[in-house]
C-alpha cells in the first residue's frame, strides 16, 4: 500500500512538472514578440518591461521557466492587463462557483445514478433495466453544449421554472436564490454524470451479483437491501472510480459551457473572457490552476481506490 | 521442415477463421438499426462534401429580402437566423467542420497513437515502458483544458484545431491499440509466423493488424464521436473556427445568445436544429460503434 | 435428542430455463436426514450436487428456475418459500460452506466483519460480544493468531485458511444443519483431511446434522452415516454407508470407487477416470443415463430407464443389472475404446 502510494506520488510530481512546463511554453505559441502580443493595445513600454520581468523573456528559456515557476510558488500568477486584477484574485473569486456547481451536480448525479443502477441490476434485462439502459445510451449523444441550450430554452425561457442567463446570485448574498440559479446548470452537469455512473455501475453490479460471495451473503440470511449496499456496491465501484479522470474532464468542459451560457462568473467564464480580450497572462494562470487541480483530484481518486478495494494496492 | 510449420500455420488460421465464421453465421447480425444509423452518417457526409453543388443559398450571406429569425417556411426549410441566413444551408456547411475535425482528428490520433502502439506492444522492452508511462502522463489531465489553452494562444484555423485534437486523442488510442495488440502478440499464429522467419513488418501488417482491426474501427468511431463533442464544446465557447464560417457548435452558441433577446429577437430554431443535428450524428456514431463491437465480439477495453 | 427428523426431501426437481432449452439439473430426488447425522452426496462433476444442495437451501435464483416437489425442514415446507421466511432459517438453522473458498468470501471486507455480520443480524448481540464469539470461532476452526486475522482481508489468507473462515462464518449462529458443498475442493491433500476432520469434530460437539457433498467416495466412506450417489441429476444409489461399501449395486458407484483419487491424482483434480462423459442434460437419453459408459449395459438399459427401487431396507438403486445379483449379471461387453 505504502509503495503503491509512493509510486503514484512520483508520477504525480512528474505530471505536475510536465504540466507547468507545457503551460509556460504556451506563451511561445503566440506569433511575434510575446511581450507585445500579450499586452496588445496595452503595450506601453512600462508594461512591456513588467511582462519581460515576469517572464524573464530576455534570459535563456530554462531560466525563464525557473523565474516563472518561482513566481508561481509565491502565488504570483501575473496580472490582468485590462483590469489590473491579479490572476490569483480572479481565481479566488471565480473558483468557488465552479466548486459549487461540481459539488451540487455530483450530489444530484449520485443520488439518481446509484439507486437507478441498483434497481436495474437487480432485475437485469427486465423492463426498467432495458428502459434505463436505452435512455442513457441515447443520452450519451447529448453533451452539455447540446442539452444546456435546449433546457434553458424549455425551462428558463418558456416555462420560467428557472432563472435565465445573467441572474447569478453569490451564495454569500442570498442562499436560496443562489441555489435557485445553480439548479439548472447543476442539472445539466448532473445529466452527463448520471449517464456515465449509471452505465458503469449497472454493468459492474450485474457481474458482481453473480459472484459466489453474493450467494454466500444471501445464505447468511441478509436482506437484499443489505446485500446490495454492503456487499455488492463496493466491489462494483472500481470502474466508476477509474473513470473519474475522464469524468472530471467532461465535467470541467461542462462547467465552462454552462457558465458561458448562463453568464456565471466562474473560472470558465473568466477564462473565455480573458481569451476574447487577449489577456494571455490570465489565460495562462487559469490553465495552470485548472490543470493542476485536475491532476490532484485524479491523484486523490487513485488513493480512494486503495481504500475502496484493498485488492488494488496489493497487485 | 518449414512445410510442417506452414501446414500448422495454415491449419491454425483455418480454425480461427472457421470459428469466427461459425460465430457470425449462427447468431450475429448487425441489424436494421445499424444500417439506418450508418446511412445517416454517410448521407450527412455526402451532403457536407457536395454542399456547393446543392441548390442552397450562401451560408455566410444573409438574404435581406427574407424574414429575420424566421421559422421554417417553404423558402427556408429550417428558417433563418438573426443575420437573415438560411439555417439549413448553414447546418449542411457546418457539418463539414464536425466531420473534418472528427474524422481528421481520429486519423491523426491513429497515426500518432496507433502505429507506435502496435510496434511498442509487439517489441516490448524499454521503449514500450517509456511510451506507456508517457501515455498515462498525457491522460492524467483532460484534453479540453489543454486544447482550450493551446487554441487560444495558437489560433483557431480548422487545420490547427484538427491537429491539436488529434494529438490529444493519440494517448487514448495508443492505450487501446496497445492493449489489443498485446493480446495477439503472443498467440500461436503470430509465433508460428515468427518461427517461419517472417519480418516484423509483415507480422504486424498481415497477422496482427487484421485481428485488431475490429477493435480499432469500433473504438475509432467512439473517438470520432468524442472529438466531435470536443470540437463542439470549443465552438460553443467561441474557440473553434470563427464566424461567419458555420459549425454546429457556433450555431448553438449564436442561438443561445439569442434565447433571451428582446421580443422578435429570439430564435428557438437556431437552438433546436443544430442540437438535433448534433444529437443524431453522435447517436448514430455511437450505435454503429456499439453494434460493430457486439458483432465482432470486441470486449470493452478497460483503460 | 438424536434421531429427530430434521430434513425431508421428496421428489425434488430443478429445471433451469436456458437459452438452449430446459436443463433438468435435479430429477426426482428424495432424501431424509436426522439430527446429528451425516449424509454424503457423491457424484461426478456436473451431476447436480451443488444445484441439489442450493435447492434444498432455497438459494437458487427464482427467475430462471422451476423447482417442484417438497423440502421440509423440521416439519415445515420450505421449497419455494418466500425469501423473507428463508432468511429466518439461513445462518441460524441451516448454513452452508461453499465449494470455492477463493471466490466465496467478499474480497473487500475484513474477515472479522464477515464473521460477525450474521451474529449481529440474527442474534442481537453487541459489537464486542460478536467480536469475542468471532475470535473464539476462528480459534475453533484452527486459525493461528486469530486477533491478527480478524482484521485481514481474504486476499491475505491462503486457500485453506479461507475455507476455515468460511466454516467459521457458517457455524457462527450455531446452525442445526450444515451443508458442506465440496468444502475441500482446490485444497491440498493434507489440508483437505484437516478440514474434514475439523468439520466432523465440530459436528459432533454441536450435535449438528450435516450434508457433505463431494465427488470423492473415499472422503465420505469414513465420515457419513448414509450416502446418496448422483448421476446426471438422478439419485442412482442410496444406502447406509456400511451397506453401500459392503454390497454396492450400481456399476456407476463401482466406477466412482475405482476412480478414487490416488496420490498421483489428488482429489482436487476433477474426476476424469470414468471413461466417456456424462449425458447432456438438455437432451437426456431415454434409457439408463449411465448406459453409454456402463460396461454392463444391455439393450434394455438403452431403451428403458431403471427406476430407483428399494432392494433391501434402506438400500435403493436404479439399475437393471445390479452388481449384487452376481449370477444375473452379464459379462462385461468387450472393452470399450475411448472416443475422444
Ligand atoms: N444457473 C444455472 N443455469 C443453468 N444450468 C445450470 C445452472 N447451475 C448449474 N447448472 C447445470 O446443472 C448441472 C449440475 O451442476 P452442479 O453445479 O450442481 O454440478 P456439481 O455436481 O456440483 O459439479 P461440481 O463437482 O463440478 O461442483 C450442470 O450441468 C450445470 O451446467
Ligand atoms: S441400468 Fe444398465 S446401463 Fe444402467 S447402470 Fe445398470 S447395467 Fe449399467
Ligand atoms: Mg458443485
Amino acid at each position: 500500500m505504502a509503495r503503491y502510494i509512493a509510486k503514484r506520488l512520483v508520477l504525480l510530481i512528474i505530471i505536475i512538472i510536465f504540466v507547468s512546463i507545457a503551460t509556460f511554453f504556451l506563451v511561445h505559441l503566440l506569433p511575434g514578440n510575446p511581450a507585445t502580443t500579450i499586452l496588445g493595445p496595452n503595450s506601453t513600454p512600462q508594461n512591456v518591461a513588467t511582462v519581460n520581468k515576469q517572464l524573464g523573456l530576455n534570459k535563456p528559456l530554462w531560466q525563464q521557466y525557473f523565474i516563472w515557476i518561482g513566481h508561481v510558488f509565491q502565488g504570483n500568477l501575473g496580472q490582468s492587463f485590462t483590469t489590473h486584477q491579479t490572476t490569483t484574485s480572479i481565481i479566488a473569486q471565480s473558483f468557488p462557483i465552479d466548486l459549487e456547481l461540481i459539488i451540487f451536480s455530483q450530489i444530484i448525479a449520485f443520488a439518481i445514478a446509484f439507486p437507478m443502477a441498483m434497481a436495474a441490476a437487480k432485475r437485469p434485462n427486465r423492463l426498467f433495466d432495458q428502459a434505463s439502459n436505452s435512455t442513457t445510451f441515447a443520452m450519451l449523444a447529448l453533451p452539455p453544449f447540446v442539452i444546456a441550450p435546449v433546457l434553458v430554452l424549455i425551462f428558463a425561457v418558456h416555462l420560467h421554472v428557472f432563472p435565465g442567463p445573467a441572474s447569478y446570485v453569490p451564495i454569500t448574498q442570498d442562499f436560496w436564490s443562489n441555489i435557485h440559479t445553480m439548479l439548472l446548470p447543476s442539472i445539466v452537469l448532473a445529466l452527463g454524470s448520471i449517464v456515465v455512473y449509471f452505465r458503469l455501475l449497472r454493468n459492474d453490479l450485474i457481474s458482481t451479483l453473480q459472484e459466489d460471495f453474493i450467494t454466500m451473503a444471501r445464505s447468511k440470511g441478509l436482506t437484499d437491501r443489505r446485500i446490495m449496499w454492503r456487499h455488492a456496491l463496493r466491489p462494483s465501484s472500481i470502474s466508476l472510480l477509474a473513470s473519474a479522470g475522464v469524468t472530471i474532464g467532461s465535467l470541467i468542459a461542462g462547467t465552462f459551457i454552462v457558465e458561458l451560457l448562463l453568464q456565471m462568473p466562474g473560472l470558465g467564464y473568466q477564462l473565455i473572457s480573458s481569451v476574447n480580450q487577449d489577456d494571455y497572462t490570465v489565460v495562462q494562470g487559469i490553465t495552470l490552476f485548472v490543470a493542476v487541480a485536475i491532476v490532484l483530484i485524479n491523484f486523490i481518486f487513485d488513493f480512494l481506490f486503495t481504500i475502496v478495494d484493498p485488492r488494488i494496492a496489493r497487485e | 521442415m518449414s512445410s510442417v510449420i506452414t501446414d500448422d500455420l495454415a491449419e491454425i488460421k483455418e480454425e480461427v477463421a472457421a470459428d469466427a465464421a461459425a460465430d457470425r453465421t449462427t447468431k450475429k447480425k448487425l441489424g436494421v438499426f445499424f444500417w439506418v444509423c450508418a446511412s445517416f452518417i454517410v448521407i450527412v457526409a455526402l451532403l457536407a462534401t457536395f454542399a456547393s453543388l446543392l441548390p442552397l443559398p450562401n451560408p455566410n450571406l444573409g438574404n435581406y429580402s427574407s424574414v429575420q429569425n424566421g421559422g421554417p417556411s417553404w423558402s427556408h426549410l429550417l428558417g433563418t437566423d438573426d443575420l437573415y441566413r438560411d439555417i439549413l444551408s448553414r447546418l449542411i456547411y457546418g457539418a463539414r467542420v464536425s466531420l473534418v475535425v472528427g474524422f481528421g482528428g481520429a486519423l491523426i490520433g491513429l497515426v500518432l497513437g496507433g502505429v507506435p502502439a502496435m510496434i511498442s506492444a509487439y517489441r516490448r522492452g524499454r521503449v514500450d515502458t517509456v511510451l506507456n508511462t508517457t501515455s498515462y502522463v498525457f491522460l492524467a489531465f483532460p484534453a479540453i483544458v489543454a486544447v482550450i489553452a493551446i487554441v487560444s494562444f495558437w489560433g483557431h484555423t480548422l487545420w490547427k484545431i484538427t491537429l491539436i485534437i488529434g494529438i490529444f486523442a493519440a494517448p487514448l488510442i495508443f492505450r487501446v491499440v496497445r492493449a489489443s495488440t498485446l493480446s495477439y502478440a503472443t498467440r500461436d499464429f503470430v509465433l508460428a509466423a515468427k518461427a517461419l522467419g517472417a519480418s516484423d513488418t509483415r507480422i504486424l501488417t498481415r497477422e496482427i493488424l487484421p485481428n485488431i482491426m475490429p477493435t480499432v474501427v469500433s473504438f475509432g468511431l467512439i473517438a470520432v464521436a468524442t472529438i466531435i463533442v470536443l470540437e463542439g464544446s470549443l465552438a460553443f465557447l467561441g474557440l473553434s473556427v470563427q464566424p461567419p464560417t458555420p459549425s454546429w457548435g457556433n450555431m448553438l452558441n449564436e442561438g443561445s445568445s439569442l434565447l433571451t433577446g428582446a421580443k422578435g429577437q429570439t430564435n428557438p430554431w437556431l437552438v433546436i436544429f443544430p442540437a438535433t443535428a448534433m444529437f443524431l450524428l453522435l447517436f448514430c456514431l455511437n450505435v454503429v460503434a456499439d453494434k460493430l463491437r457486439a458483432y465482432f465480439d470486441v470486449t470493452e477495453i478497460k483503460l | 435428542m438424536s434421531g429427530r427428523r430434521l430434513l425431508e426431501v421428496e421428489d425434488l426437481n430443478v429445471t433451469f430455463a436456458t437459452s438452449r432449452g430446459d436443463l433438468r439439473a435435479v430429477q426426482g430426488v428424495s432424501l431424509t436426514l436426522d439430527q446429528g447425522k451425516t449424509l454424503g452426496i457423491v457424484g461426478e462433476s456436473g451431476s447436480g450436487k451443488t444445484v441439489l444442495s442450493r435447492a434444498i437451501m432455497g438459494l437458487l435464483p427464482r427467475a430462471s428456475t422451476t423447482q417442484t416437489g417438497s423440502v421440509r425442514y423440521d416439519g415445515t415446507e420450505i421449497l419455494n418459500a418466500p425469501n423473507a421466511d428463508l432468511r429466518k432459517l439461513w445462518s441460524t438453522h441451516i448454513a452452508m460452506v461453499f465449494q470455492d473458498p477463493m471466490t466465496s468470501l467478499n474480497p473487500v471486507q475484513r474477515i472479522g466483519h464477515q464473521i460477525t455480520e450474521p451474529l449481529r443480524i440474527h442474534l442481537d448481540v453487541s459489537k464486542s460480544e460478536a467480536k469475542e464469539t468471532a475470535l473464539s470461532l476462528l480459534m475453533q476452526v484452527g486459525i493461528p493468531s486469530p486477533v491478527e486475522r480478524y482484521d485481514a482481508y481474504p486476499g491475505q489468507l491462503s486457500g485453506g485458511m479461507r475455507q476455515r473462515v468460511m466454516i467459521a462464518i457458517a457455524l457462527a449462529c450455531a446452525p442445526r444443519l450444515l451443508m458442506a458443498d465440496e468444502p475441500t475442493t482446490g485444497l491440498d491433500v493434507t489440508v483437505q483431511a484437516q478440514i474434514l476432520d475439523l468439520l466432523g469434530q465440530l459436528q459432533h460437539d454441536r450435535d449438528m446434522a450435516m450434508i457433505l457433498v463431494t465427488h470423492d467416495l473415499g472422503v465420505v466412506a469414513t465420515r457419513t452415516d448414509e450416502i446418496i450417489v448422483m448421476y446426471a441429476g438422478n439419485v442412482v444409489e442410496r444406502a447406509p454407508t456400511n451397506v453401500l461399501f459392503k454390497s454396492m449395486a450400481m456399476p456407476y458407484t463401482e466406477a466412482l470407487l475405482e476412480s478414487m483419487p490416488r496420490i498421483a491424482n489428488p482429489s482436487h483434480t476433477r474426476l476424469t477416470a470414468i471413461e466417456g462423459r456424462p449425458p447432456d442434460l438438455l437432451h437426456p437419453p431415454t434409457g439408463c443415463p449411465f448406459a453409454p459408459r456402463c460396461p454392463y449395459a444391455q439393450d434394455k438399459c438403452r431403451s428403458e430407464k431403471p427406476p430407483l427401487l428399494e432392494a433391501t431396507p434402506g438400500h435403493s438403486y436404479a439399475c437393471w443389472f445390479p452388481l449384487t445379483a452376481g449370477d444375473r449379471r452379464p459379462d462385461p461387453e468387450p472393452s470399450q475404446t475411448v472416443t475422444a
